[in-house]
C-alpha cells in the first residue's frame, strides 16, 4: 500500500489531540479530544475548523474556457460570474456522475475544488480540453482550510477584513501577512461559513491565528460527515458514483434550463442523452430523507421494504447516522420517487424490520448568507 | 474487586451473580454512544454470545455474554440515556448475568487489562 501522504496541518492535529485515520490515501484527523458529538455541536453553535488540504485543487486556463468545460460539466459555467462558484458534476458516458466539484469563476481563470479520492482521475479527465487550448494545472503547495458556523464570519473578518461583505457562493481574493488567500463563501455543513486556499507556508500560521479565537475549534472527518448529512448534502461514492444519474441522486438542480433539452446550450456533455431524457421524463429513483422512528441508527448498506414483512427491497441507505442537532438517526437512501413524505417504510436492521418515515431534505435548515 | 475481559468489559461478583459494563478504554475506542439495545430479562445465553447492540456517532458493535448464563436484569435507564457510559463507564452498568456458578479467576486483573490496552 502506498504511503499516505500528510497535509502542512499534520503536526497541528497531532498537537491538538486529533486522531489520525487513512482517508482517501491521505493521513486525517477524524476527531480531537471534543469527539464527534462536541465538534459538530460547536460548528453550528459557534464556528469549526476544517483540514480539507486533501481535496484537489485545479486551475483552467484557456480561450472560452467556461465553454471547454461545459463539455463535461452539465451546469451553466458559461453564465456564471466573475467572483461568483457554482456546484457541478462530471458525468460519464453512462449518464452517471464521477465526481462532484465547486467551479469558481476568478475572471482570467476557472479554479476547480474536486474530491480527494477522484483527484487524479478528474486531472486525467480535464486534460481532454487540452485539446481546446486549456492549460489544466493542478495546484501543488496550497493548503484548503473551511471555516464554518455562526461565527466565521466574525472570527474571520477580525483576520482579514472585507471577507464579511461577502455573499453566499461568493469568491475573492485578499492579502493576508504577505500571502494571497483565494475564499469562497461556502461550504459543506449547511453553515455560513468560508473556504480559504492558502499557500503552505502561511497554512499553519493561519490555521493558528483562527484557532487562537475562542469561538474556533478543530473539527474532524467525523462531525464533517454528519454536518453534510444533516444538511443533506450528497458525498461521492456512497449518495453517488458512477451508476447513479444525477435525477437519482437529486442533483438535477445543478443541471439549469440553459443546458437542457430545449435550452440554449443543450447537452454536449458526456451521457447527456440519457441524462437529460431522464430529466425530462421525472427519475423512477430518487435520493430521500429519512428518519427512523426509534434510537437506532440506520447506516450505509441497510435495505429498505415498503411493508413490515416480505417483497423486494425498493431501495438501500447510502448515507445513515445519528444527526446531533437532529437529535436521533438520518439518513438518505435512494427510493421510488412515487413514494410521499410522511411515508412510512422500513428499514432491516439486525433482521428485524423498523419504521422509517420519509423527511424532506435537509433535516437541520441552513443558515447561509445570501 | 473488578476483573476485565478481553472484549474490555468489566466483571463484579455480586452473590451468584456478576454485573457487567464495559471499561473507559472501550468508550474512548467508540465514542459518543448514541443508541443501546439490551438483551431480554429471562434469556438464556452462551459465553461470547453478541446481546448488546451498542453504536457511537461513528459505527455499530457488540457487547458479548463473558459467561455462560440467564441474564437476571438490564439497566433499563440506559437506552433512553446512552451517553451515560461515555461519562461514567466504570459507574454504568450493561446487565447483570447469572452462571451455573461464579468463578472469575480466569479473568484479568486491572493490571493484566492495562498491560493489554498498554
Amino acid at each position: 500500500m502506498a504511503e499516505l501522504r500528510r497535509t502542512k496541518l499534520f503536526d497541528l492535529h497531532l498537537s491538538r489531540g486529533g486522531k489520525m485515520v487513512p482517508f482517501a490515501g491521505w493521513e486525517m484527523p477524524v476527531q480531537y479530544p471534543m469527539g464527534v458529538l462536541g465538534e459538530h455541536l460547536h460548528t453550528r453553535a459557534k464556528a469549526g475548523l476544517f483540514d480539507v488540504s486533501h481535496m484537489g485543487q485545479v486551475i483552467l486556463r484557456g480561450p472560452n474556457v467556461a465553454e471547454a468545460l461545459e463539455s463535461l460539466v452539465p451546469a451553466d459555467i458559461v453564465g456564471l460570474g466573475q467572483g461568483r462558484q457554482r456546484y457541478g458534476l462530471f458525468t460519464n458516458g453512462t449518464g452517471g456522475i464521477l465526481d462532484d466539484l465547486m467551479i469558481a469563476n476568478k475572471g482570467d481563470h476557472l479554479f476547480l475544488v474536486v474530491n480527494a479520492a477522484c483527484v487524479d482521475q478528474d486531472i486525467a479527465h480535464l486534460r481532454k480540453l487540452e485539446s481546446l487550448g486549456i492549460s489544466v494545472e493542478p495546484i501543488a503547495g496550497r493548503a484548503l482550510l473551511a471555516l464554518q458556523g455562526p461565527e466565521a464570519e466574525g472570527v474571520l473578518s477580525g483576520l482579514i477584513p472585507g471577507v464579511e461583505a461577502m455573499k453566499f457562493m461568493d469568491v475573492a481574493e485578499f492579502d493576508w501577512q504577505g500571502a494571497t488567500l483565494w475564499i469562497s463563501r461556502s461550504g459543506y455543513t449547511g453553515e455560513d461559513g468560508f473556504e480559504i486556499s492558502v499557500p503552505e507556508a502561511q497554512a499553519v500560521a493561519l490555521a493558528e491565528a483562527l484557532l487562537g479565537d475562542e469561538a474556533v475549534a478543530p473539527i474532524g472527518l467525523g462531525a464533517r460527515d454528519s454536518l453534510r448529512l444533516e444538511a443533506g448534502m450528497p458525498l461521492y461514492g456512497h449518495d453517488m458514483d458512477i451508476e447513479t444519474s444525477p435525477a437519482a441522486a437529486a442533483l438535477g438542480w445543478s443541471i439549469p434550463k440553459a443546458r437542457r433539452l430545449g435550452g440554449a446550450r443543450e447537452g454536449g456533455f458526456p451521457g447527456a442523452d440519457a441524462i437529460l431524457a431522464e430529466l425530462a421524463a421525472g427519475a423512477a429513483k430518487t435520493r430521500r430523507g429519512l428518519r427512523p422512528e426509534g434510537r437506532a441508527p440506520i447506516r450505509e448498506g441497510v435495505e429498505i421494504f415498503a411493508g413490515p414483512e416480505g417483497g423486494e427491497a425498493i431501495g438501500k441507505v447510502c448515507s445513515g447516522g445519528f444527526g446531533p442537532s437532529v437529535g436521533g438517526p438520518i439518513a438518505m437512501a435512494i427510493l421510488p420517487a412515487e413514494l410521499a413524505e410522511g411515508e412510512t417504510v422500513y428499514a432491516e436492521l439486525r433482521g428485524k424490520r423498523l419504521p422509517v418515515v420519509l423527511t424532506a431534505l435537509p433535516f437541520h435548515k441552513p443558515s447561509y448568507k445570501r | 474487586m473488578l476483573k476485565y475481559t478481553e472484549d474490555h468489559e468489566w466483571l463484579k461478583q455480586d452473590g451468584d451473580e456478576i454485573i457487567v459494563g464495559i471499561t473507559a478504554y472501550a468508550t474512548e475506542q467508540l465514542g459518543d454512544v448514541v443508541f443501546i439495545e439490551l438483551p431480554e430479562v429471562g434469556r438464556e445465553v452462551e459465553a461470547g454470545e453478541e446481546i448488546v447492540v451498542i453504536e457511537s456517532v461513528k459505527a455499530a458493535s457488540d457487547i458479548v455474554a463473558p459467561v455462560a448464563g440467564t441474564i437476571t436484569a438490564v439497566n433499563e435507564a440506559l437506552p433512553d440515556t446512552p451517553g451515560a457510559v461515555n461519562e461514567d463507564a466504570l459507574g454504568t452498568w450493561f446487565f447483570r448475568i447469572k452462571p451455573a456458578s461464579v468463578d472469575l479467576d480466569g479473568f484479568m486483573d486491572e493490571a493484566a487489562y492495562n498491560e493489554m490496552i498498554g
